[in-house]
């Protein structure tokens, strides 16, 4: 177990950097505590395979460090960093048994036969392989090989950090959640620090008690899933995190005032400067919106049935709004108006949140 | 409910493909098989002779001979030209402009004709004007593979694996292109030495096109004839006569085509039974 920190660190795939869009991986200061369980979220080509393969080992930084505890391991390979990871597709020894695959890494570390059989012993029960120690790894389904990749860096002792990259990618649907919260059961015993990549916000919100958003190569924002959700930092996280995402309505800010067409909307903390030159959103999410006597007055579109609520699209000239309405909650027909949670307004200058 | 009445019609659309493999197979065969049972004479006179050509053929000692060459031959080949071929496959580089560099020059002995390639061999290795053959002399090995056997023995297989060893890299290179990333990647967090990924990632997944490698390496080896025939067609005395090569000397030097026939038969047969059992055993772990 470690806490892991990276310093000052930049990625680059080119030989010479040139543009800003030539770092994979943008300058970056991060630290993730000893024990906790995070996920890092972000949407396909965003950096976060990068990062994870840099905190392994297998890529080395194009500037920066990589420090596990107190101790820099940025020159070190990654079977000298104490690492393990699983991947994406899960990776067997095809021709080795559960249990010599679990004894893999033991094995290649030079520890003794005896030792090592309880220790698989061990890590078999605890994933639930216990049953099928002596098969051979290949004819097992997905879920069973990914808990095997897993199973072959838990059996390792101390283990300083334990990565999985969009581990359930290849997962039949109804095993995921199994699986999922198999995750969430180990690290609570376990409590070895976790840090899962995905682009899939069930799986990062549910799985971890910290989040990074990831876009474009840079944290967008880092904090709860509650955090995240009630005050995204930029219109990215809005809009990535929930379903459906922020709604987004171009404002103006004159006199401390912020403006939506005209109409007046309070915002959680009004920044106290005037924003000049920026391009201004009103952002709230459509479970702060809610039909009112008076307000905006727009047009109902579409109602969609979303279970124990409807997600109701409605419109104020060219700006779509959407809202949830509960079950059992009365819906005007055609038009209505519309008012916003004050405490979860956010004003955004720019896409960044202004305050 | 109707019940339709199929269309028959269809089966002449397999008639192409019927005929084709008439004449390109079946006819060809079904003639061996009726030569292998007659006496010839001249004026096209046959006369049933019933399975005698098979028993002399089996019994023959010069038979047994080419056999013996034959098997000597293809073992020798297989154990140089498969480690061979997975070892260049293997420090081949995987990414970047020399990969196709190396693919072109891996391919290039398989473009030469097989005769062209049996031509340049005999004249490379003359002993008083080819390169190969009057360097060794030069350095003052004796060698003259038009005289000795063994010498005969050295050049046909340095031959046949600068043919062909290009083969069995290209297909073991296929297969180690089809690894993916994250194979190497688990394996160097697992603290693999490079031994332990060759004999537990890269072998694994090379399996299936090292099967086929064999199979094509033996198939191919156990029929040779083009190339021995043209560097030492068959000598000296018999020293390289191979199976095709003694086979062609029966049904055409001789014109003997009962036993050639015969001969014919009981060679497919053989290769028949050796792919058949390479198959098996090389693929034995897929079927539990």
């Amino acid at each position: 177990m470690a806490r892991i920190s990276l310093k000052d660190l930049r990625h680059s795939y080119r030989e010479q950097p040139v543009t800003d869009s030539d770092w994979a991986v943008k300058r970056l200061d991060l630290e993730w505590t000893d024990g906790s369980a995070n996920a890092l979220l972000g949407p396909s080509g965003c950096g976060k395979t990068t990062l994870l393969n840099i905190i392994s080992g297998l890529l080395k930084p194009t500037e920066g460090s990589v420090w596990f505890d107190d101790r820099d391991v940025t020159a070190h390979p990654p079977d000298a960093r104490n690492i393990a990871q699983v991947f994406q597709f899960p990776v067997v020894y095809d021709t080795m048994s559960v249990y010599d695959n679990l004894a893999f890494p033991l094995r290649n570390r030079g520890v003794s036969e005896q030792e090592l059989d309880s220790r698989v012993r061990e890590i078999a029960a605890l994933l639930d392989l216990d049953a099928m120690l002596e098969q051979r790894a290949a004819g097992l389904t997905a879920d069973g090989k990914q808990k095997i990749s897993l199973g072959r860096g838990l059996v390792r002792l101390d283990v300083a950090v334990i990565m999985f990259d969009e581990p359930l990618t290849v997962i039949d649907p109804h095993l995921k959640w199994r699986l999922r919260s198999k995750l969430k059961e180990l690290h609570q015993r376990l409590r070895t620090t976790m840090i899962y990549v995905t682009h899939d916000q069930t799986e990062a919100l549910t799985f971890a008690d910290q989040v990074m958003v990831m876009n474009d190569g840079m944290i967008v924002q880092a904090g709860t899933p509650v955090e995240l959700f009630e005050r995204p930092r930029h219109t990215f996280v809005g809009h990535f995190i929930g379903s459906p995402g922020m709604n987004l309505l171009p404002a103006t800010f004159e006199d401390g005032v912020a403006r939506f067409a005209g109409f007046a909307v309070e915002v959680a903390a009004p920044p106290k400067t005037p924003l000049t030159d920026a391009r201004l959103e009103i952002g709230v999410r459509p479970e702060f919106v809610r039909f009112g006597a008076d307000g905006i007055p727009v047009r109902v579109l579409k109602v969609r049935d979303g279970g124990r609520y409807r997600v109701v699209e409605t419109a104020h000239g060219a700006t779509t709004i959407k809202l949830l309405v509960g079950e059992g909650d009365a819906l005007p027909s055609e038009s209505g108006h519309l008012k916003f949670d004050r405490a979860h307004t956010q004003l955004y200058a720019d896409g960044w949140i202004a305050s | 409910m109707t019940t339709k009445t199929p269309n028959q019609m269809a089966w002449w659309l397999v008639l192409p493909v019927v005929l084709l493999v008439a004449f390109n197979a079946v006819i060809p065969l079904m003639t061996v098989v009726n030569y292998s049972v007659q006496e010839t004479f001249g004026d096209n006179q046959f006369f049933f002779e019933g399975v005698k050509w098979f028993q002399e053929t089996i019994e023959s000692e010069r038979f047994h001979d080419a056999l013996r060459r034959q098997l000597f031959f293809t073992g020798i080949i297989l154990v140089i030209e498969i480690p061979l071929g997975v070892a260049i496959a293997l420090a081949m580089p995987r990414r970047g402009p020399w990969v196709s560099v190396c693919l072109v020059l891996m391919a290039m002995p398989l473009l030469i004709p097989w005769n062209v390639v049996g031509a340049m061999w005999n004249i490379l290795a003359l002993p008083d004007i080819g390169l190969l053959g009057h360097s060794l002399n030069a350095m003052g090995v004796n060698y003259n593979f038009t005289r000795q056997p063994v010498a005969a023995w050295a050049t046909l297989i340095a031959m046949d694996v600068w043919h062909w060893t290009s083969l069995v890299v290209l297909l073991a290179y296929a297969g180690l292109s089809a690894i993916p990333d994250a194979y190497y990647q688990a394996a160097k967090i697992d603290g693999a030495s490079n031994w332990a990924v060759f004999r537990y990632i890269q072998l694994p997944k090379m399996k299936r096109v090292l099967t086929i490698a064999v199979l094509l390496r033996f198939m191919d080896s156990f029929m040779i004839y083009t190339e021995p025939f043209v560097l030492t067609g068959g000598g000296p005395g018999n020293s390289t006569t191979l199976l095709s090569i003694d086979l062609v000397k029966i049904a055409l030097g001789r014109f003997d085509l009962g036993p050639a026939g015969a001969m014919s038969l009981i060679y497919f047969l053989i290769v028949l039974l050796l792919s058949w059992i390479f198959y098996t055993v090389m693929t034995k772990d897929e079927a539990d």
